[in-house]
């Protein structure tokens, strides 16, 4: 009975994991309607860059992020002005597309600078400590992932609804031509969406880094959970998107403890189930 | 250049033509409007009106000196750069942002960061119903109430121009009587305005001048006071009364 619990928990924690895989691309869809398909690999870009900082300056992953956010998002600015908002309009293809090429250039880029060969980001004590909880020994570093991706969804939640940026957002969501009537750039704005969004993911790649090890050919996994979370949760919903991830990390490790060969397949079908079910996902855009 | 400033129009639109694809919609407008005008533009349904609303708010794209502003060609900008230089428009059909509260449209309006008279408490004093409403999704007000809303959205830019586009159409008789009432007050705030109207008795009552649009084509300028209903009539329908 006890392990079931234990596989519960530590699903739940996972699936802090896969909420900050998810929360970027709820942003971007949510603000652009942009669906990003090269995300999972910026996610395996800010675990490369984390990795390259750590080695460089000898500092842990952590104190990297102080680096690595900003840095992400930089590139994701200048990618949204310089690239993206081209690709934006009626016509849904050309963002896929493009975005779908992004995703092949930086994978072959990574495995240019960096070889297939697997890495990992060096947490030190972090990854092993445990905490007793009850019965059940939790891992210290899944709950501060966890903590984290909570903090991180609170605070986008704050940035979306309480701050001038948040209001500039939904109002270009809504209506991006009276939005600008109202002197808002568009193109600024969506830059602006895209650097936060990246500033995220820097976050969950990092995490991710710390956690297993990665290789340049791992983001379509990373995309996947991230997009399973997102339509789980109901797109547009950033506390949606947490629920979601934790559904899909819970179905994950019991699949996992039925058979580990079914951890996968677990999430998967969890997720075609809430799709079946629910197609707008278990909580739809609320209205604040 | 200190000369010519008293002279010079606010707004100076010189040939101003406007295209959808392969369609035009407006054809070699001119038109000058002096600081503290108030100005009716009136016409039948695709007669060009609102495109001409769209031109002149940068939403469409148009060569840099057909529309010139403050003397400056501003053809060519995008209309968050014309909303700074202090160009609002009350569109069609109020278009408020759904998912922001009532509060929040009207600070959204304030983004291009002009200052004057109108601020929040300004546009409450106005407009008392949307203080008591500030916390309900827009979407939820009165077809009224929403129009205040769009009003006072626009007002807290603190334009030196404000474009109203049939700011009656849809609206209770008794409720385009209350914001045709407002609109002086508004205006005589030293605002120059221009309101696009079908509904042409209302446009005249409270406008010093008045252009009639045809097709795309002006059929007919003058004083307010000085054009009769024939007039208005024949250029409207493109008659001969």
């Amino acid at each position: 009975m006890i392990e079931w619990v234990g596989a519960i928990v530590q699903g739940t924690l996972l699936g802090g994991l896969y909420a900050l895989f998810a929360a970027g691309l709820s942003l971007i869809f949510g603000v652009m309607r942009l669906v990003n398909i090269a995300h999972g690999d910026l996610i395996v870009l800010a675990a490369y860059l984390g990795l390259s900082t750590t080695i460089m300056l000898g500092v842990h992953p952590f104190v990297a992020l102080l680096l690595v956010m900003p840095v992400m998002g930089g590139i994701g600015y200048a990618l949204q002005r310089g690239v993206l908002n081209q690709t934006l309009g009626p016509d849904i293809l050309p963002p896929l597309l493009v975005t779908f090429g992004l995703s092949v250039i930086i994978q072959n880029v990574l495995l240019e600078i960096f070889t297939a060969d697997p890495q990992k980001l060096n947490g030190g004590a972090i990854e092993t400590a445990s905490l007793p909880v009850g019965s059940l020994n939790l891992g210290v570093l899944p709950l501060v992932t966890f903590g984290i991706a909570v903090v991180v969804i609170a605070g986008l939640q704050w940035i979306f609804y309480r701050t001038p940026l948040g209001r500039g957002f939904r109002a270009v969501s809504d209506n991006q031509e009276i939005a600008q009537l109202m002197g808002l750039n568009k193109a600024h704005v969506f830059g602006l969406a895209m650097a936060l969004a990246l500033a995220v993911t820097a976050i969950a790649g990092i995490l991710l880094g710390m956690r297993t090890s990665f290789d340049p050919a791992i983001g379509g996994g990373r995309l996947i959970f991230g997009f399973e979370a997102v339509i789980i949760g109901g797109l547009g919903n950033l506390w949606g998107t947490l629920a979601g991830g934790v559904i899909l990390g819970v179905a994950q490790t019991i699949g996992a403890k039925i058979d580990p060969g079914l951890q996968l397949l677990a999430g998967h079908l969890a997720f075609l189930i809430v799709l079946a079910v629910r197609p707008n996902g278990l909580f739809p855009r609320v209205e604040h | 250049m200190g000369s010519t400033q008293m002279s010079e129009p606010l707004l100076s639109l010189t040939a101003l033509d406007a295209h959808y694809g392969d369609f035009q919609a407006l054809y070699s407008i001119d038109m000058d409007i002096a600081a503290g005008e108030v100005i009716a533009i009136i016409g039948a349904n695709g007669a060009g009106k609102t495109t001409f609303m769209r031109s002149i708010s940068g939403l469409l794209w148009n060569s840099p000196g057909q529309i010139r502003y403050r003397g400056a060609p501003i053809g060519g900008l995008r209309a968050d750069e014309v909303a700074h230089l202090g160009i609002a428009l009350v569109p069609e059909g109020r278009q408020l942002f759904p998912s922001l509260t009532v509060e929040e449209n009207l600070l959204l309006g304030a983004n291009a960061k002009r200052s004057g008279i109108w601020s929040l408490g300004k546009v409450y004093e106005f407009f008392p119903v949307l203080k008591e409403r500030k916390n309900q999704q827009s979407t939820s007000l009165s077809g009224g109430q929403q129009q205040m809303v769009a009003i006072g959205r626009a007002l807290m830019a603190n334009p030196d121009l404000i474009l109203f586009d049939e700011i009656s159409l849809g609206l209770a008789p008794v409720i385009i009587n209350g914001i045709y009432a407002a609109l002086p007050d508004i205006v005589g705030e030293g605002m120059t305005a221009m309101i696009v109207e079908q509904d042409i008795t209302k446009a005249l009552s409270v406008s010093s001048r008045v252009y009639c649009f045809q097709e795309g084509r002006i059929s007919l300028e003058g004083r307010t006071d000085a054009v009769s209903r024939d007039e208005i009539t024949a250029a409207y329908f493109g008659v001969n009364a």
